[in-house]
């Protein structure tokens, strides 16, 4: 579904991503865990394409596109889901305006039939129950006013209802007490975990990986992925740390 | 205001105007009057959209006697040059409310130009302002707040915020305060910015296409504006002609 081969890339400059290769198939859980500053984030907003995240070379295709040839709200309309470290709050536009616009205009882009307002609204509540959020948030300005917690199940139920193919999640743990993090993991299972979806992990701990399971796991660091493994690598990471399972002079590279 | 010689720009309220597109129309007409009686309320609004090239300058002088109100609701968005004034004398407990948006792109220049007397003690006033500017835009408030002597009590904000879509547009904002009494209130409060890049980013990962984005972060940006517009039919227009203008501009 999405193949990264040696992607880098800069920001003002500086070179951040320096040759990162990735694979990841349909039906497919994948975590990349890495060290401050490995470039997770970077990974994440490069390929949903934020401004000034340049690309210097590599390539990425999505379902056989070339991803960079798309601008981000093309991206999403071609099935990329982008979960946001830190989501950003818009006021004055509610949740409810904001999702309508995004998944019809996804629509429009794909030639489907637009969703008229009784049908939004029964998509919506559906996926708000399934992440255990209050209908009246969706009523209220995005991300406004929201704790950590609520903007990160706001997320997901943004996911739901726009329904990708691939989903990249950067570190939608932060910020989550155990029984969010059960709830914000039990919705990804239920949105994505399906023959035709997949999902990157973008996190720091493995506590995540305890509810969503990955079926690969890779470590993000210097740019680059320098081991891959399966879910015992991130248990491996947890016991004993980035530096004892990599190497000193890989993380500090 | 009315003199029959074409002002110039040395005069401080038509410091940023638009004198050649004026000289085609000086003199301007005679000022609206308003006078609203001890006691009573007014409300009243105008939709300043004259046609592409023209100029249009509508001047009001309001005059709110003892424990009147008044509110006045303005779109500023058509012509060359399109200047709406108000001249605003209160009395003691009067009050007066303007709520006010001009979106102007092209080489528009569009100006709101208010002078709120507050004359007696315990009046108070409210202006707000948002302007959306794109292109070669000019877009200016001058407001200036007098308060008596007397007008002791006095209560009087300013709030206006305006927003660039492109470097060659420009927002002139220049709140003025002249205060004779010492028990007064004055807020004033003016920003321009732009569109809030990691919002227009947040909305195209979720698919919304750049001019659909744009136009729901400008509507928030205006929202309130119309919202105690008490007719709804009045409402409705004023609203739909802001969101046309708005998505000529993006």
């Amino acid at each position: 579904m999405l193949t990264i081969e040696n992607l880098t890339n800069e920001i003002d400059g500086k070179a951040i991503l320096k040759g990162l290769s990735l694979s990841i198939n349909a039906g497919e859980i994948h975590a990349i865990m890495g060290p401050n500053g490995a470039g997770k984030s970077t990974l994440a907003y490069t390929l949903g394409g934020r401004p000034n995240y340049e690309v210097t070379g590599g390539t990425a295709s999505f379902d056989g596109v070339n991803l960079f040839s798309l601008d981000p709200h093309e991206r999403a309309a071609a099935g990329l889901f982008l979960g946001f470290q830190y989501p950003v709050e818009i006021p004055g536009v509610s949740n409810l305006q904001f999702l309508r616009e995004s998944l019809n205009s996804q629509k429009r882009a794909r030639g489907e039939k637009e969703l008229n307002g009784g049908e939004f609204i029964r998509l919506a509540k559906e996926k708000a129950a399934l992440l255990g959020l209050d209908m009246d948030m969706l009523k209220r300005p995005v991300n406004v006013g929201f704790s950590g917690g609520e903007k990160k199940r706001a997320e997901m139920v943004q996911m739901g209802i726009l329904d990708p193919k691939l989903a990249i999640l950067d570190e939608t743990d932060s910020g989550l007490d155990i029984d969010a993090l059960k709830v914000v993991g039990a919705g990804i299972n239920a949105i994505m975990r399906k023959p035709d979806k997949a999902v990157l992990l973008i996190t720091h701990y493995q506590r995540l990986l305890d509810y969503v399971k990955p079926d690969f796991v890779h470590v993000l660091a210097g740019g680059r992925i320098v081991k891959s493994g399966g879910p015992e690598l991130a248990l491996d990471l947890e016991r004993e740390g980035y530096a004892e399972v990599l190497g000193a002079e890989v993380v500090t590279a | 205001m009315n003199a029959l010689t074409l002002p110039t720009r040395k005069a401080e309220e038509w410091r940023y105007s638009d004198l050649d597109a004026l000289a085609t129309i000086w003199p301007a007409p005679a000022p609206t009057r308003i006078d609203v009686a001890a006691g009573a309320s007014a409300r009243h609004h105008l939709l300043q959209d004259a046609a592409d090239g023209a100029a249009a300058v509508h001047d009001y002088a309001i005059t709110l006697a003892d424990g009147a109100r008044c509110d006045f609701h303005v779109l500023n968005i058509g012509g060359k040059l399109g200047r709406v004034t108000f001249t605003v004398t209160l009395g003691s407990n009067a009050h007066f409310e303007l709520n006010g948006a001009i979106i102007g792109g092209g080489d528009q220049t569009l100006e709101i130009v208010t002078s709120v007397t507050h004359a007696q003690p315990d009046s108070t006033s409210g202006q707000t302002i948002r302007s959306i500017l794109g292109q070669h835009a000019t877009g200016s408030y001058l407001g200036s707040i007098n308060v008596a002597r007397d007008a002791q009590r006095t209560d009087a904000f300013q709030s206006v915020k305006a927003m660039l879509l492109d470097r060659t547009a420009t927002a002139n904002a220049k709140p003025e305060l002249e205060i004779y009494a010492d028990d007064v209130k004055c807020a004033h409060g003016a920003t321009v910015g732009e569109l809030d890049k990691a919002a227009l980013f947040y909305m195209a990962s979720r698919g919304m296409d750049p001019a659909t984005a744009k136009t729901l972060l400008l509507k928030a940006f205006v929202a309130g504006v119309f919202d105690d517009v008490a007719d709804e039919a009045v409402k409705g227009s004023l609203e739909a002609a802001a969101l046309a203008k708005l998505e000529t501009l993006v």
